[in-house]
């Protein structure tokens, strides 16, 4: 049994941050979930999927950001709880339903979870979710340990049901992905009847139509529940203070940073001087909670990553409040105490409050630092990011850049999300030219196919994953083909969300709780669209790369399938299809002329350089036994047999 | 093996190694290993991409006194359990000190860079020098050796964590150990991590 349902009140487990953000909505009963895979938010939908069948839940992985919001909305409108998970950037994808839900209001609690990656960490942004919340006038929560995750989690369904509209935790890496202990309450044992209630008085919250019009009326009830929700806020326990009466310095933060702060506190021993007013409701912020505090202290450093919006915020309140409260000293991003970009740590708080205290801190001490930092340049190699051994998308970028190369018109690929966004890294062999959000591939590339009016010669290709495809490239090759534009498009297809950790999508036949459902055919999608469309498989090099050079040619819209599954995929995992080795009687090394072919241009992590014996070598450990790199060598010296 | 309570608190424990090494799910065991004697633990990882072939960290913060950050502040590390031998040199960089304990798997994983002839990967007793010129405490184990000859390299974990334990300044063992398997494996399988564990434990035992 998954500790997630574990029955017994009060005991104690270790969670992850998204477990107990789980098991905060599994005590409020929700009934229907539905997310789209993106780090760090993947395991929130995962977990409620893992237990859907014990605790009579709904949950899917929707075929994006946007339909995974607003099929939760729909278990709302009908009464229900429902609960939608999302990374940052996926907030952006949903917001235009966003606007329009928080608009016309809910009925059953329903919360949207947003994890945000500051520093990047697992993105190629670090965009922010929570300035929606200000914009779609809807509460904002923000947990600053595992226990509160939880907790919070429980009881925004209750605040939703309260004001009957969304409310929004939001979640950072840190907080998603770190574990802490946190002692379990009960479970739910709700079992609510859905049913939509649409005959009602065209004004009635509950039992008339859903929707945000007329726009007057509905916008000022917005802002109503909204003022109900900062007097809510005025006595959350989610907003805690530690430290003295009059602080020399107070210490404003929330979310994850709020451990940065304490630890920061405690190294450099200063909680009789420094108080943390800790706020887990962030927007709208309670004024009199705040005033109360900002008038304790003439010196006040916000803390949060990754833009200054709590800074902001608080800067409004006390200009609004200057005459009660005094003139303040505020240290934060915008003067620039702490970094306005990437994510904090205890050192950079510790530092920041050491400089504004005038205290000497020294983290480290200085000649084990130099002797450390040398070390590490010196003894620790870099390693660059690259596709695992076995992954096909090394063999699908050989073929494309090589198609490349060989096609001679400086084409170039538009680069999507996915693990092959790494395709820009030399372990790609640096093929991708532009690198977006989500489906902008082929969108961009779309967009490229129209510049031949223009004198532009170079093909344009794209990438995407079978994931992508169906989340957002299906709209951008529709306007491909219906425009004429000249593009091919290359659908890297391994068989699931595999970045993210094998989530199924809609061309598998599997859904996230485990039950059968039909596949949909990229191939038989891409041609009914009009597409020309061929399938391959990359570990054929030599055909795919013919394939594409042919494709290249030719006029329209062309797509390639690359299908190969994942070398991480459950099913292939630790099964290796072929017994790889270097014959070393035939490996000519550096005298091959081949210029170390595998080992240097190919760099898969599975064959090494043998420095000694100068000659290339497979680790046996780490080769995933997919027999490509016995394609590629000239010699023909890596020999490959096939597993009984 | 284990002491009755915990040396310092917060006790900071870091697990490191290459993405697909398998750090989280060891920061995972030894973690619950603690929970299970009632300490408070915090961990701090990434996973995502930084998992493909890359650096990885899992910070482990033990405490009887509550949650801790999930980023060790710097130069604050009382235990370094690298799964690969130069990942140990990178992270003192930020978390070193001389008094931490270091223990290294001494198997390489030979980044692209260096395969690729582009960067340099220090021989063993460089690695061995390195180290040791920044702590006193620094042992080296052929844990993935090891764990081939018991029949699975991903064992090399399971002796690590073993090792961890044998230099007797956890306050968890092999009854956790055990106890915390017991709930994620099936029987057959318990017996082979066990005796990873004792060969792993062996090893720091006679030379803590």
């Amino acid at each position: 049994m998954s500790k997630l349902i574990d029955p017994r009140e009060g005991v104690r487990v270790l969670l992850m941050g998204n477990e107990a953000i789980v098991r905060g909505a599994l005590e409020a009963g929700v009934n229907v979930a539905a997310g789209y895979p993106g780090t760090p938010s993947s395991e929130i939908v995962q977990n409620l999927a893992d237990v859907a069948g014990e605790r009579n839940l709904y949950v899917e992985w929707s075929v994006n950001e946007k339909v995974a919001m607003e099929v939760a909305a729909a278990a709302s409108f009908a009464k229900l709880r429902s609960l939608c998970a999302m990374k940052q950037n996926g907030v952006n994808v949903a917001s235009d339903f966003l606007l329009h839900l928080t608009a016309a209001g809910t009925r059953g609690g329903m919360v949207l979870v947003a994890c945000d990656d500051p520093g990047a960490l697992s993105s190629v942004n670090e965009g922010e979710s929570r300035h929606f919340a200000r914009m779609v006038e809807v509460p904002l929560l923000e947990p600053g340990d595992f226990q509160e995750a939880k907790d919070m989690t429980k009881w925004a369904f209750e605040l939703s049901e309260e004001i009957r509209n969304l409310v929004v935790l939001r979640s950072v890496t840190r907080m998603s992905h770190a574990s802490g202990n946190v002692t379990l309450g009960r479970l739910s044992d709700a079992q609510p009847k859905a049913e939509f209630k649409y005959d009602g008085f065209i004004l009635d919250p509950l039992e008339g139509p859903v929707v945000s019009a007329p726009v007057p009326y509905k916008h000022t009830l917005q802002q109503e529940k909204l003022k109900r929700v900062r007097e809510i806020f005025e006595g959350s326990p989610f907003n805690t203070y530690a430290g003295p009466e009059k602080p020399d310095l107070l210490v404003v933060t929330s979310s994850a940073c709020t451990l940065y702060s304490r630890e920061a506190i405690h190294v450099l021993g200063v909680k009789d001087r420094v108080g943390l007013l800790k706020l887990g409701t962030t927007w709208p912020l309670p004024p009199e909670l705040l005033k109360r505090h900002l008038a304790s202290t003439d010196r006040v450093l916000i803390v949060e990553e990754v833009i200054p919006f709590l800074e902001e915020n608080v800067k409004i309140l006390a200009a609004e409040t200057a005459l009660e409260i005094g003139a303040k000293t505020f240290f934060g991003k915008n003067d620039g105490t702490l970094p306005s970009i990437g994510e904090l740590n205890p050192d950079l708080v510790a530092a920041a409050i050491a400089k504004i205290l005038g205290i000497d801190h020294v983290a480290m001490p200085p000649d084990y630092e130099k002797k450390a930092t040398l070390m590490s340049f010196a003894k620790a190699p870099n390693r660059e990011l690259t596709f695992c051994p076995g992954c096909p998308h090394r063999a699908s970028f050989w073929a494309i850049h090589h198609a490349l190369l060989m096609d001679n018109r400086l084409g170039f690929v538009c680069g999507d999300i996915g693990c092959y966004s790494m395709a820009a890294l030399p372990c790609g062999f640096s093929t991708l030219k532009t690198l977006h959000a989500m489906g902008s591939g082929a969108g961009v590339a779309s967009g490229f196919g129209q510049l031949h009016r223009f004198g532009m010669e170079q093909p344009a290709m794209t990438v995407c994953g079978d994931s992508t495809f169906f989340a957002s490239v299906m709209p951008a090759l529709v306007n491909a083909i219906h425009h004429r534009a000249d593009l091919t498009v290359v659908v890297l297809d391994n068989s699931g969300t595999a970045m993210t950790g094998f989530q199924p999508h809609p061309g598998l036949k599997v859904n996230a709780m485990g039950g059968d459902v039909p596949a949909l055919d990229i191939a038989r999608i891409c041609a009914a669209m009009g597409a020309k469309v061929e399938v391959r498989d990359p570990f054929q090099l030599e055909e795919a790369r013919g394939t594409l050079i042919g494709l290249l040619e030719e006029k329209g819209v062309k797509v390639l399938i690359m299908r190969q599954m994942c070398a991480l995929s459950p099913e292939k995992r630790a099964k290796k299809k072929y017994e790889v080795q270097v014959d070393e009687a035939l490996c000519l090394g550096e005298t091959c002329g081949c210029n170390r072919l595998c080992t240097r241009v190919f760099r898969c992590p599975g064959l090494v350089w043998d420095k000694e014996r100068k000659k290339a070598r497979v680790d046996e450990v780490l080769c995933a036994g997919c027999g490509v790199c016995a394609l590629i060598c000239p010699a023909e010296a890596i020999r490959k047999e096939e597993v009984a | 093996m284990g002491t009755q309570t915990l040396s310092k608190d917060p006790f900071n424990i870091i697990i490191t190694g290459v993405g697909g090494q398998g750090n989280v799910l060891a920061s995972r065991v030894l973690a619950n290993m603690l929970v299970h004697r009632g300490y408070d633990v915090t961990i701090g990882e990434t996973f995502g991409a930084s998992q493909r072939g890359g650096s990885v960290m899992s910070h482990i913060r033990v405490s009887a006194r509550g949650a801790w950050s999930p980023q060790i502040p710097k130069g604050k590390a009382d235990m370094v359990v690298s799964l690969e031998p130069v990942e140990a040199i990178r992270v003192m960089k930020d978390y070193g000190n001389e008094e931490v304990r270091i223990l290294v798997n001494d198997r390489p994983i030979y980044p692209v860079g260096v395969i690729a002839g582009e960067l340099n990967y220090p021989a063993r007793d460089e690695i061995e020098g390195a180290l040791k010129d920044l702590s006193k405490h620094v042992w080296f184990i052929d844990a993935t050796e090891e764990a081939i000859r018991l029949g699975n390299p991903i064992l090399g974990n399971v002796i690590m964590i073993g090792a961890a334990c044998g230099l007797g300044i956890l306050p968890v063992g092999r009854a956790e150990f055990a106890e915390v398997m017991k709930g994620s494996l099936a029987a057959d399988k318990l017996e082979i991590n066990l005796t990873a564990f004792d060969l792993g434990a062996a090893k720091l035992a006679a030379t803590a």
